[in-house]
């Protein structure tokens, strides 16, 4: 038995799940799918002393499509994002990046919005979230607020999620259907691993083929997902070829900041920042070429 | 000490109506209080997958969820693979065919995910298995011989 002892608490609606974080506070931990959560429990790196498994509320089960954004409940499964035809369609960044999330038996059981609340800065799902310009719905029972993705991650593991809040959903606006497109690449030591680096791209074309609009974020090279706001900047009006390209990835590999480890070191993760940045908007625009014609 | 829950689980088809301590692992249940210890305890934090098992028929890892997690689940786990009088499961039989295994530590985990795979996909590609069995963690076999045994009872199903 590894984790340190906790009580345990299931409740049924979000109103009691509430009421028990209200309670509880800091001293509690929401529990959706568990695996990382659990994981930091059997290292003991993580000791709540009262665990509120919210397993057991259906309606954050759901993923729907509403006023033109995808909503994915607390408990939807990676494995459902993956398949949902309103995330594959709606938001391809998302559905590409959740592919890439560990490996299949961990999906079934891991959250969406559990990966983007834990906010591992290295995590694949809080860039795409903020690739695509979505927002976590939190809720507590003081009320209900909307936290936009590029305000909600505060730091490694840390989000701006009060102590008594539960993140109860993501919402996601539907990508534009016209001259639009996406791309999600990363690169990890092993396949199904957190990667070294990995890059959310979303790229608008006008009409004559420049770039309307480019949003572009990062994981791994810093001490939260970050958005690479000048990249994005030196795209704008402009026509994408292959010098623009990689002028956007040098400058998201300036705005990047990695910590290097045993799996990459600093360099070469400020490296595969350049260069996963300059093929994920190279995917992204020849998608959005292709959703043109 | 936290209260005790009380859960109503169904493991390999027997009905059990027990107490856990909340902290107790899915994992830790099954081997010390029903004495299946089949799900093997590798790195108990999710990275080798030599605890899996079907909870509700989906691959888990029985090292991150806790057995109060599971009133009203149904868990299987390697020992209900092979018949009441030992016969094999066919995926058993490919595993020992195709050399699929060589400590077996890994084993009962690959096999649960690979009958997880088959239910939903009864013929395989190769690469359907990789995807399939990339979570768990095999350090004497290379892998090949795994992936052949899986297509191998694809084959026979």
């Amino acid at each position: 038995m590894k984790p340190a002892p906790f009580a345990y608490l299931a409740p049924r609606s979000v109103d009691e799940a509430l009421a028990h974080l209200a309670e509880h506070g800091s001293e509690a931990r929401p529990l959706a799918g568990g695996q990382s959560l659990v994981r930091l429990m059997n290292t003991r790196l993580a000791t709540p002393s009262v665990l509120i498994d919210i397993n057991r509320i259906g309606e954050l089960a759901a993923i729907s499509r509403e006023n033109g954004a995808v909503r994915i409940g607390a408990v939807a499964r990676q494995r459902a994002c993956e398949t949902s035809p309103d995330v594959r369609d709606g938001v391809p960044v998302f559905a590409e990046a959740v592919r890439q999330v560990a490996h299949p038996s961990v999906r079934r059981r891991g959250t969406a919005v559990g990966s983007v609340a834990f906010a591992d800065p290295s995590a694949e799902l809080p860039a795409a979230l903020l690739a695509a310009d979505g927002e976590v719905v939190a809720r507590s029972s003081r009320g209900e607020r909307t936290i936009a993705a590029d305000d909600f991650f505060t730091g490694p593991f840390t989000s701006a999620l009060a102590p008594d809040e539960l993140a109860v959903a993501l919402r996601i606006p539907v990508t534009a259907a016209e001259r639009t497109g996406s791309a999600f690449v990363e690169e990890s030591r092993r396949h199904g691993e957190l990667p070294m680096c990995g890059v959310a791209a979303v790229v608008t074309l006008d009409g004559d083929g420049a770039v309307a609009q480019a949003r572009i974020a990062l994981c791994g090279v810093h001490r939260r997902p970050i958005r690479a706001r000048d990249a994005e900047a030196a795209l704008q009006s402009e026509h994408p070829d292959d010098e623009l390209l990689q002028a956007a990835g040098a400058l998201a590999a300036s705005a990047a900041d990695p910590v290097g480890d045993c799996h990459g070191s600093a360099a070469f993760r400020r490296h595969l920042a350049a260069v996963l940045t300059r093929r994920a908007l190279a995917t992204a625009i020849s998608r959005a070429e292709e959703r043109n014609a | 000490m936290p209260d005790k829950i009380r859960i109503a689980v169904t493991v390999n088809g027997t009905a059990h109506d027990v107490l856990v301590e909340p902290r107790t692992l899915l994992l830790d249940f099954l081997r010390d209080q029903l004495a299946l210890t089949g799900a093997h305890a590798g790195c108990e934090q999710g990275a080798c997958g030599a605890c899996t098992v079907l909870v509700d028929g989906e691959p888990t890892r029985a090292c991150l969820m806790f057995a109060a997690q599971l009133d009203g689940a149904e868990v299987t786990t390697v020992e209900s693979l092979a018949g009441p009088d030992g016969t094999l499961h066919p995926v058993q039989r490919a595993f020992t065919e195709n050399h699929g295994l060589q400590c077996g530590f890994c084993t009962p985990g690959m096999l649960l995910a690979a009958c997880a795979l088959l239910e939903h996909n009864p013929h395989p590609e190769p690469s359907d298995v990789r995807e399939a069995l990339s979570g768990n963690l095999c350090r004497c076999t290379g892998y090949q011989n795994i992936v052949r045994s899986v297509v191998a009872a694809g084959a026979e199903v």
